[in-house]
């Protein structure tokens, strides 16, 4: 039986941290060289704890599937990162950036985690400007602030419509700089399917070579996982194409609890589908709603041009209902939203797709500003859609995005395995049960900056764990355990693709498992993925062979994975019985359509534990919230 | 000096060799053409531009050593890069699309260079060991008028001449902004001025010397 | 949205392996005008998988044209005929009815084939490792507003710093010289406060690696400027040139 122990430390939520860090165990400087930490995937939390250990003297090595650390999705976060460093004099503080991601994250999120994010996102500004990202900057050389869905000041830090990109090249020339260095070592290409743990702890990881095809050991001390999250188990979504689960999920059955797997967020301003062979759903970034306003017409099943309809038969939904949040009303609610009216049949052109128009912002404040703040957002919408948005409203529509579930992690992100740590999207600590905007970046950059250098080190000082050879025979048995079982991958040699399979299952996740969901739904999918699952091991063809470059086999291996969390999603979100964030379960709503909360029977995160296939046992950690007042979260 | 040779054989360091010498060469080229403009005024003026020169022989000789240097490093070090790039890139693509992405007169930098280097030793064969050894071919006399004109009647010989200026011209107009932004000095203010007067001195440059074998060839009415 | 498909005649390059000889094959296929020009690829890969045949392989992963994946050269030009998009912002509306497209992987000696459309292009990474950072450790940094940067100065070094390491330069450029990449992160420090400490440092060990991988030398075509997805300047080359002979010609700071 899994004993959940958030170890929280003692004292007010605003010394916690810094109690902590004092309590921790330290390595010695001179003994840092003797401990191998394995950091996979060089995201943000990957790439920024990989170079930041490298830095304290710890012999790292890190893993990425991509061809360069810099590939990892963060690149492709838009809008930016937030800091409570009041630069704007609004009233901003280390205690409102807690109060207002508790308070986004509707009351499903660890408090003692979230204050210290909000406390080191500070520290995150800093080292980044010290690094040379580039952000922007106002006409006397002081770094310049937007306003973000979700906040009443202006807090978010941005690089043009690239933070991501700039803030994970940073990492990246951090990373970069300890490879050269020879503290890091650099491991491209490969991919982790195996998770080694040898007498209750990690111990190491086994990788596919992408190349060879070789089955690889890597042994090491402790294990970081900074893997992203699994939104692709929808297939459509605005993650990229190799972001995959495989990594944490292989970890989850080898014992670590998964978290609020339910908890996926959909982001409101996507771009709508074009067709049967569309790959990912293209995101405009969420500040864009910081000028452009939302609306539908009032009218059902209106194909008039966007501009033919006049301002009195539009209807801006967004401000109507939430007045004083309007257009920047929380991801959840504006997706909800749009859905709302689409399937009233009032989405533009009566198409699932919703208007997002600049001109009022374009009048005001001239095309020129707008192009200076948004323009190469303008660009990508015109490349892909042929369309002007300077001239015509853009259309949007809601995409799955982010997922706040992961696998479980104490206040020192360390998971329910000893020694196997879980950083950035891949665990499931900060949010709840929603994220707010430009607060994925926050979160990645602080676990792998300023969190988990001072958590490994306490691990490794504490528990003195040793280091096992790949000759080990838990090394053995694990990797032949995966040759096998690639083996078997590719001789099933049905009829359906890969692709084929996973469109199915995208589709039973979007409709039963997707912005809302009902308990009726929720059982069907459950069943539907189990017999999915069935078709795809007795009846998927995988071409080529193991070992060689083998995309096709890449992609068989993540579905696999994707078939048994899907499975898991649908339980958890049929036991979750309330609304919440991004779930949304339709039995559960206010007669307005608002989400209904379930406080007394729900305050708690559940994280699972795999007992065998299709079986899991629910832990609960309960969550208490002694700062932020549990309140109905309320943006009208 | 190991620091020297390593810099000048770095890649950027090849660069830095090929706009030094180009820009030796441009310079030297406005001085040639200068000089040789006086053809347009008769033999008298060109003959006593030429006797003007005598008196400085021995400083014309250094600058010809050094200018030849100045040649042969820009020829070999332009052909060394050419070899090292064919290196680099030992593979073509099945459609050439270079003309969507680059200029014809930056692509063809190695052509008109080798035209211009034959047209070179063609022109010191004639001109340059006539003025300065041998004298007009059929007579030995130093009538460099004569010469001149006997030169430019061969069509032949004044047809490669024209084409080579014109080849000239491409190779100058490339060469020449080409040089300022491997020295570094390119910016949005100046850089197009730069680019303008490139263009402008190729033209002067081909225009210039082409005009004077057009002129003995159609229009000089000595023979 | 188009109802409308195009027909079109594939030539992709098909190599088995590193060492292996490539050659075209032909495809047919038929397409929405919506469909970008790997989606087109992921379809036909679709049915090559269907008919028991082994997918084209070729990278991609944000499909958004900022992660620098993907990198295809077609008809000659890498990303395609429009400019300052990545290959996976290619749409097919930019194509005819009854078109022939040849689909090419980048062409380098630096970065050699590896399958089908995938290249190797480590020796960006080689290049960074060598010096494309400011050299400063986690934690222990002044704040954030300590040191005032004009406006303009920061969007130059943003200009040069959305970089998407995609190697088009390389690609488009007929010496295969990684000078616009290697500047754009040169230029990203060298204009910046936090630079200046290792600036000069800097430059020479990034273009020593640079040269020692075999990428070409510059001869200023610009055809990378011209084919680069984000449109970096070659600006950012004559920058770091400058750089590279001041840092060449000037004496030892420690001797001054």
């Amino acid at each position: 039986m899994v004993k959940l122990d958030s170890r929280i430390p003692e004292g007010h939520i605003s010394e916690k941290w810094t109690n902590h860090k004092f309590n921790m165990k330290l390595v010695n400087p001179a003994n840092k060289r003797k401990f191998d930490v394995i950091v996979v995937g060089t995201g943000l939390a990957g790439a920024s704890a990989a170079a930041s250990l490298g830095e304290l003297g710890y012999n790292v090595k890190a893993f990425t599937y991509h061809d360069s650390a810099r590939r990892a999705h963060s690149i492709a976060a838009q809008g930016g990162i937030n800091a409570a460093k009041n630069y704007q004099n609004d009233g901003d503080s280390i205690y409102r950036l807690f109060y207002d991601t508790v308070k986004g994250g509707d009351f499903r999120a660890r408090e003692a985690n979230v204050y210290r994010l909000a406390e080191v996102s500070n520290n995150i500004i800093d080292q980044c400007v010290a690094q040379g990202v580039p952000f922007a900057r106002e006409y006397g050389g002081l770094l310049d602030n937007r306003s973000f869905g979700g906040a009443q000041v202006s807090r978010t830090f941005y690089a043009r419509g690239q933070t991501g990109q700039q803030l994970l090249l940073g990492a990246y020339s951090a990373l970069s700089r300890q490879v050269g260095l020879g503290k890091v070592e650099m491991y491209t290409r490969k991919e982790m399917i195996g998770l080694v743990v040898e007498g209750g702890i990690a111990r190491g990881i086994i990788c596919r070579d992408l190349v060879t095809g070789e089955i690889e050991k890597y042994s090491a001390h402790a294990v970081l996982l900074c893997t992203g999250g699994y939104s692709n188990v929808f297939f459509l979504s605005t993650n990229a194409m190799n972001c995959n689960v495989t990594a944490a999920w292989r970890a989850h059955k080898k014992g670590a609890l998964f978290a609020n797997p339910c908890f996926t967020q959909i982001h409101p301003t996507c771009l709508p589908l074009h067709g049967e062979s569309q790959s990912k759903l293209a995101l405009m970034s969420e500040s864009l709603r910081n000028d452009g306003r939302i609306w539908v017409s009032k009218t059902k099943g209106d194909k008039r041009e966007p501009n033919d309809i006049p301002e009195g038969e539009r209807d801006y939904y967004l401000e109507r209902k939430y007045p004083s949040f309007g257009n920047l009303s929380p991801r959840d609610i504006s997706s909800r939203s749009a859905k709302e009216v689409a399937d009233e049949g009032r989405g533009a052109k009566g198409k699932e797709a919703v208007y997002l128009d600049f001109s009022d912002a374009i009048n005001r404040l001239g095309e020129h500003v707008i192009r200076e703040k948004y323009g190469n957002l303008f660009d990508i919408y015109e490349t892909i859609t042929g369309e002007n948005p300077y001239k015509v409203p853009m259309q949007i529509y809601p995409a799955p995005h982010y997922t706040m579930g992961g696998l479980w992690v104490d206040y020192n992100l360390q998971s329910t395995i000893p020694g196997l740590f879980v950083l950035g999207e891949a665990n499931f600590s900060d949010h709840g049960a929603n994220r707010l905007g430009a607060s994925a970046l926050m979160q990645g950059l602080a676990d792998g900056y300023f969190v988990a250098p001072y958590t490994v080190g306490n691990y490794l000082a504490g528990d003195k764990p040793d280091m096992l050879s790949t000759d080990h025979a838990a090394f053995e048995d694990e990797a032949k355990e995966l040759e096998d079982y690639t083996k078997k991958l590719l001789s099933i040699n049905g009829k359906q693709t890969v692709d084929d399979i996973h469109k199915k299952l995208g589709r039973i996740m979007w409709n039963k498992v997707g912005m809302g969901r009902n308990e009726k739904g929720l059982k069907e999918a459950m069943e539907e993925i189990r017999d999915l699952k069935q078709e795809f091991w007795n009846d998927v063809k995988v071409v080529g062979n193991d070992k060689d470059i083998n995309q096709n086999l890449e992609r068989a291996g993540r579905l696999a994975d994707y078939l048994e969390l899907g499975e898991l999603m649908a339980l958890d979100a049929l036991e979750r019985n309330e609304s919440c964030g991004g779930h949304f379960r339709e039995e559960y709503q206010t007669e307005e359509g608002e989400a209904l909360r379930d406080d007394e029977n729900y305050t708690h995160v559940s994280a699972w534990a795999f007992s065998g296939e299709s079986h899991w046992d629910m832990h609960k950690e309960e969550l208490e919230f002694e700062y932020v007042k549990l309140a109905t979260r309320s943006y009208k | 000096m190991g620091w020297l040779s390593e810099s000048l054989n770095s890649s950027i360091g090849k660069k830095f060799v090929m706009a030094v010498t180009g820009i030796c060469l441009i310079l030297f080229l406005i001085v040639h053409l200068a000089g040789n403009l006086t053809l347009f005024a008769g033999a008298e003026a060109f003959n006593a531009y030429v006797h003007t020169l005598e008196p400085f022989k021995p400083i014309i000789r250094v600058i010809e050593v050094i200018l030849a240097l100045v040649f042969v490093f820009h020829i070999v070090n332009g052909v060394r890069l050419w070899i090292a790039n064919r290196q680099a890139r030992p593979e073509r693509y099945a459609v050439n699309a270079a003309s969507k992405n680059s200029s014809y007169f930056s692509r063809t930098m190695l052509s008109t260079g080798s035209i211009v280097f034959i047209f070179l030793i063609l022109h010191l064969s004639s001109f340059w060991a006539t003025f300065n050894f041998q004298g007009h071919p059929e007579t030995g006399e130093f009538e460099f008028f004569e010469i001149v004109v006997y030169f430019f009647s061969m069509p032949w010989y004044a047809v490669f001449y024209i084409i080579a200026m014109v080849l000239l011209g491409f190779h100058l107009n490339h060469g020449f902004q080409s040089a300022f932004q491997t020295f570094g000095w390119n910016n949005s203010k100046y850089f197009p001025v730069i680019e303008k007067i490139g263009q402008i001195y190729s033209v002067v440059m081909a225009v210039g010397f082409g005009s004077m074998p057009v002129y003995f060839l159609f229009f000089y009415g000595g023979n | 949205m188009a109802d409308t498909t195009l027909k079109l005649k594939l030539k992709i390059w098909r190599q088995p392996g590193p060492k292996a000889a490539g050659s075209f094959v032909d495809y047919d296929v038929e397409v929405s005008p919506d469909a970008s020009i790997l989606e087109m690829i992921d379809e036909l890969n679709n049915s090559l998988e269907q008919e028991g045949k082994e997918p084209i392989v070729f990278e991609s992963d944000c499909r958004e044209g900022i992660c620098g994946t993907c990198g295809l050269v077609i008809n000659g030009q890498p990303h395609g005929p429009v400019p300052k998009i990545a290959t996976c912002q290619l749409h097919m509306r930019q194509f005819n009815d009854g078109d022939t497209v040849y689909i090419e992987p980048y062409r380098a000696k630096a970065f050699p084939v590896m399958k089908d459309l995938t290249v190797d292009r480590s020796g960006f990474d080689k290049i960074m490792y060598a010096g494309g950072f400011v050299s400063v450790n986690t934690g222990g940094v002044p704040d954030a507003n300590a040191i005032p940067i004009p406006k303009e100065v920061a969007a130059r070094s943003m200009d040069a710093a959305e970089c998407i390491g995609c190697g088009a330069c390389v690609a488009a450029c007929k010496n295969a010289s990684a000078m616009l990449f290697t500047s754009a992160k040169v230029t990203q420090f060298a204009v910046l406060p936090q630079g200046q400490p290792e600036r000069y440092e800097r430059v020479q060990k990034m273009v020593a690696v640079m040269d020692e991988l075999g990428f070409g030398a510059c001869t200023n075509t610009y055809a990378c400027e011209a084919e680069c997805p984000k449109g970096i300047s070659v600006k950012n080359i004559a920058q770091m040139n400058r750089d590279f002979f001041v840092s060449k010609l000037s004496g030892s700071k420690q001797e001054a």
